[in-house]
């Protein structure tokens, strides 16, 4: 959908983004296949954690360090939200929601995303070590997503593979130069990195709806080996320990969420709520 | 770059005779051809260029921030995706820019340090604040729509480099107005809340969009020197002539009143008659006394000074990958 700018870049060349090329796919939209009842809430759980982190990664256009990086962010989150997009749309065909509906008109406690897309984008560092994260661990899931026996989850793996492939370097690019630049940008990276790393957990753990799941969803924990393999070196060369220390409990797939989502979750749908029944 | 150390001041004796390489210049500008960055050109035309190519760069910088004001809030998740490529592309014709302009000798740097210090203009429209999400569609629908008449004619502007940038801004732009105007159609077609929210920010921003074109021709002071030197091709007048009649048949679809009682179409001259524009505000906002004049350089500055220690670190890492391949090599 959108060419992610490389960092760095001296004229980041940016997507040009068509308003057709927002609207849903076709083959969605149309005679898509309706989820079963577990199937679309695994939908849910992807998709919510991509429209969360995309809701706080849009605060930043206009507000990055410099142009390229509001360019840059502002691509990722769009892409993000076109992953949210698609997963919400057919997360609710089972039960004849719109991806509006499941995005504007459910409370705290029907939201099925993981903490980590939750937390708060702190200074530049913390949206950093947040995207290093998730992208790593998107990328991981969307590969082997691709060979769901559900096809159009394996559709949607498929095209946001690509995507989050160029977020995972965006974000190592970042993370290095952060690390390694300045004392100020070496402990705010520090900083960052340890104040994200409790919510890492999460994204590994086996609920029951995985069993039932079986060669539709991809295994959490059969993630994280490749997950680490892939920040390990990274965090090396970036000259950063592995943080230790706080481990968060989690509990987003089933609802339970941290004290920021209802922030969010405030600031996203209050015009939508004012107005219920309107179309935009 | 061939910025010239000096500022280029023939001597008075000097004046009458034309220099090769000035003549060489009036050729091309007779020609209807292109000046590169490598030309010679008059220290007047670079400074013209400098000046209104940074103006430009920086209202694409600054015109973020109202509609970035309702990327979080946006009603629905498309409206919501359009709203970020929007403005993220705006990011990126500021971009063009810039660059644009340091082909002439100017820097970055430079010009946002001028931005954030108050001292480097941008489009007045922008100090007007986006209190609703209506605002969206008539700064897409109108803002942009001046916008997109007043830069056609600079695709073809005499300085390469800026008519270039512009070809690209402008096929975005057209995606942008017709973005506005479908969100104000939607909002139309909508409840009575939501034909009252767009009817309502038709009336804020209709007159100072027609301001976007700059003051009238009588009073006008660069614009006849622009207009030899093919930077500007059609007067200001002309342009806010042709937006109004561009805008009259979208409003009757929309079902909008454009909020000037004395616009009427003329049959003798084939256009619109409008009412008189209050150029007193026109000029407060250019002041500095506008609704959002310090809201607005107060978040640059903010995002500018927030973000100094992240391009310090960009800076200091770049060059100890340099040395370190140096120290290989």
């Amino acid at each position: 959908m959108t060419e992610t700018s490389r960092p760095g870049a001296a004229t980041a060349d940016h997507g040009h983004v068509e308003v057709d090329s927002v609207v849903l796919s076709a083959e969605l939209v149309e005679g898509g296949s309706v989820a079963s009842h577990d199937v679309a809430e695994y939908a849910l759980w992807l998709g919510d954690d991509a429209l969360v982190i995309a809701q706080q990664l849009g605060w930043w256009i206009s507000r990055a360090p410099e142009l390229e990086e509001d360019v840059a962010l502002g691509n990722i989150g769009l892409d993000l939200l076109g992953h949210a997009r698609s997963l919400l749309h057919y997360a609710g065909a089972e039960s004849g929601r719109s991806e509006d509906d499941l995005a504007y008109w459910r409370d705290e406690p029907q939201f099925r995303s993981a903490h980590l897309f939750e937390q708060p984008n702190g200074d530049f560092a913390h949206t950093i070590a947040r995207q290093f994260i998730a992208a790593h661990y998107l990328f991981e899931l969307y590969t082997r997503l691709q060979a769901s026996g559900d096809a159009t989850l394996a559709a949607i793996a498929a095209k946001s593979v690509k995507e989050v492939d160029y977020h995972r370097d965006h974000a190592v690019q970042w993370i290095l130069r952060l690390a390694l630049g300045t004392d100020e940008s070496r402990r705010r990276m520090v900083t960052g990195l340890s104040d994200l790393w409790p919510y890492v957990d999460e994204l590994f753990v086996d609920e029951p709806l995985i069993d039932r799941l079986e060669g539709v969803a991809v295994r959490p924990s059969s993630l994280r080996q490749a997950f680490d393999e892939a920040i390990v070196p990274v965090l090396a060369e970036a000259e950063l320990d592995v943080p230790r220390g706080f481990i968060s409990s989690g509990g987003g797939r089933g609802g339970r969420h941290s004290e920021n989502l209802g922030f969010i979750l405030a600031e996203m749908q209050v015009l939508a709520r004012a107005h219920p029944g309107a179309s935009w | 770059m061939t910025t010239p150390a000096e500022p280029y001041a023939l001597p008075a004796e000097a004046s009458v005779e034309v220099s090769a390489e000035e003549h060489q210049f009036n050729e091309l500008i007779a020609a209807d051809s292109r000046i590169e960055p490598r030309d010679w050109m008059p220290e007047a035309y670079r400074k013209t260029l400098v000046r209104q190519i940074s103006q430009h760069a920086n209202s694409e910088i600054i015109g973020m921030q109202p509609e970035a004001n309702w990327i979080t809030r946006a009603p629905s998740l498309k409206r919501k995706a359009i709203l970020m490529a929007k403005v993220q592309d705006e990011a990126g014709h500021g971009l063009y820019l810039y660059s644009a302009a340091q082909t002439l000798g100017t820097s970055r740097d430079e010009m946002t340090d001028a931005l954030i210090a108050g001292k480097a203009r941008y489009s007045s429209i922008f100090n007007y604040p986006s209190p609703t999400w209506a605002d969206m569609g008539a700064i897409g629908w109108l803002v942009d729509g001046a916008a997109i008449c007043n830069q056609v004619p600079l695709c073809r502007a005499s300085y390469g480099p800026y008519g270039r940038a512009m070809v690209r801004i402008c096929k975005e732009e057209s995606f942008h107005q017709r973005q506005g105007f479908e969100i104000l159609l939607e909002l139309m077609n909508g409840t009575p809340a939501q034909r009252e929210m767009a009817q309502d920010a038709v009336n804020r921003w209709y007159w100072p969009a027609l301001q976007m074109f700059g003051p009238p021709d009588n009073d006008s002071p660069n614009s006849a020197q622009s207009m030899a030197w093919n930077i500007k091709r059609f007067s200001n007048d002309e342009l806010r002539q042709r937006f109004v009649g561009m805008c009259v048949p979208q409003a009757e679809v929309l079902g909008v009143t454009l909020p000037d009682p004395d616009l009427r179409y003329n049959e003798e001259t084939k256009q619109y008659d409008m009412g008189e524009i209050d150029w007193t505000e026109f000029h407060e906002v250019l002041a500095g006394r506008g609704p959002a004049n310090a809201r607005r350089l107060q978040r640059r500055r903010e995002a500018h000074e927030e973000g100094a220690w992240v391009r310090e670190a960009a800076v200091a890492y770049a060059r100890k990958q340099a040395v370190a391949a140096t120290a290989v090599a």
